[in-house]
């Protein structure tokens, strides 16, 4: 990476560990959990993040002059608002199955909190290359947690890894069971706090 | 009456917004570390859901669903306006109705009931952005719910949300002086606690309605 100098590094790596948006900001939890059953539905919701993040933080750092700061919200809100709805019709276009299964997530990353934060606190101050960066580190940042969560539920919940089943039939017949409690929502939950303790324990970040 | 009854119970317990579906998990976090302001959270979710879901309702059936615009026509002759679909738009207006609807909601309560209004604070604002409003909305037009459904919808879902967060707060308050591994505290044991509280819920689908 030497094309990037020390601060744009810093952008795009830093939110990857050491300041990650899910288990350190702790933003943009709400769409991180309902869409983990599955790993191709959490990758397919990573992709669209990472697009919305990157870009609206581009155009937003692009306008960040002419903005004025009273209406700033309103005016990052509508840039987000229009990339995610931009987002939704090319998912319904052209993977219109993983779409349904979606459903309502895919709008609500408008709602998403990273989105909003990094609009805010990021590319608000910085050039529109250094946001982008950063939008795109968020947005890996969010998608590494979100298809770590996604794999261990399917392959507990499940049996199967990206839809192929790995759990080999001996063991079904041994007695092996699927975890039924990791496809329902509490799963979710557990399996989340369990992966921000190992992430925290590996940072070594604490909180007083 | 009944089908509402039952409408009623499944949002608050059975399909509660933020135990079953994660939507307004960050305000969640944020803000059940104190009894007090979760119950305030709680109470400004209920009243906003209920005022903007029945709100949004309007907006999709009369503006924005396929063939919603057939009124054009016949009222004022605007040839071909009932197949025009523009519910790709729902999730910007939405977002827009929403933070407007904050807005008159926090004037009508500054005005009318100042006391009301300073003990919600900065809640109000903050709620806009919330999930769990936006998500109620969706959830309404994907439902296909009618405009009494959907008032009764946007009230349970509320006092879902009010309840979870309630009793989460209430629950941090108690292992405030437990011994919690120091990287688990914060977050990870709140996740882990709420996946708990999220499957002492779950007993409730058992529930035939």
């Amino acid at each position: 990476m030497a094309i990037l100098d020390k601060k744009s590094k810093e952008a795009l790596a830093d939110p990857l560990m050491k300041n990650n948006p899910i288990s350190l900001q702790v933003l943009g939890i709400c769409s991180a959990l309902a869409v983990t059953v599955q790993l191709n539905t959490a990758v397919v919701m990573t992709l669209a993040v990472v697009a919305v993040l990157s870009i609206s933080n581009t155009v937003i750092s692009i306008l960040r002059n002419l903005i004025p700061s009273k209406v700033r919200i309103i005016v990052q809100l509508s840039v987000i608002a229009s990339l995610v709805i931009l987002t939704d019709q090319i998912l319904q276009a052209y993977m219109y199955d993983i779409s349904k299964q979606l459903s309502v997530f895919v709008a609500l990353i408008i709602t998403n909190c990273i989105v909003m934060g990094r609009a805010e606190a990021f590319a608000m101050q910085n050039t529109p290359g250094k946001s982008f960066l950063d939008g795109l580190g968020n947005g890996l940042g969010y998608g590494g947690i979100l298809i770590s969560v996604a794999f261990f539920r399917e392959l507990l919940g499940s049996g199967s890894i990206y839809g192929i089943s790995v759990v080999p039939d001996s063991f079904y017949d041994a007695g092996y069971q699927n975890m039924g409690l990791m496809v329902l929502s509490p799963g979710a939950f557990i399996i989340l706090g369990l992966i921000v303790w190992a992430q925290r324990y590996v940072s070594g970040i604490e909180e007083e | 009456m009944e089908h509402y009854i039952s409408i009623l119970t499944k949002a608050i317990f059975i399909e509660n917004i933020l135990l079953a579906y994660f939507l307004g998990m960050c305000s969640f976090l944020a803000i059940s570390k104190k009894v007090d302001t979760s119950i305030g959270l709680g109470f400004a979710v209920i009243f906003v859901l209920t005022i903007t879901a029945p709100t949004n309702w309007f907006i999709h059936n009369y503006l924005l669903k396929e063939g919603a615009l057939v009124w054009l026509n016949s009222d004022y002759g605007v040839a071909g306006s009932n197949t025009i679909n523009l519910s790709f738009l729902n999730s910007i207006i939405f977002i827009a109705v929403i933070a407007a609807m904050v807005q008159l909601v926090e004037m009508t309560l500054d005005r009318f009931a100042p006391k009301l209004y300073i003990s919600l604070g900065i809640f109000l604002p903050l709620i806009a952005v919330n999930c769990a409003i936006l998500g109620g909305s969706m959830f309404l037009v994907e439902r296909e719910y009618t405009f009494i459904e959907s008032t009764v919808y946007g009230f349970g879902s509320g006092i879902g949300f009010f309840l979870a967060i309630s009793s989460m707060a209430a629950i941090r308050h108690r292992i405030r002086y437990s011994n919690v591994p120091v990287q688990l505290r914060g977050v990870g044991i709140t996740m882990l606690l709420t996946g708990l509280v999220s499957m002492a819920f779950m007993a409730f689908s058992g529930i035939d309605l």
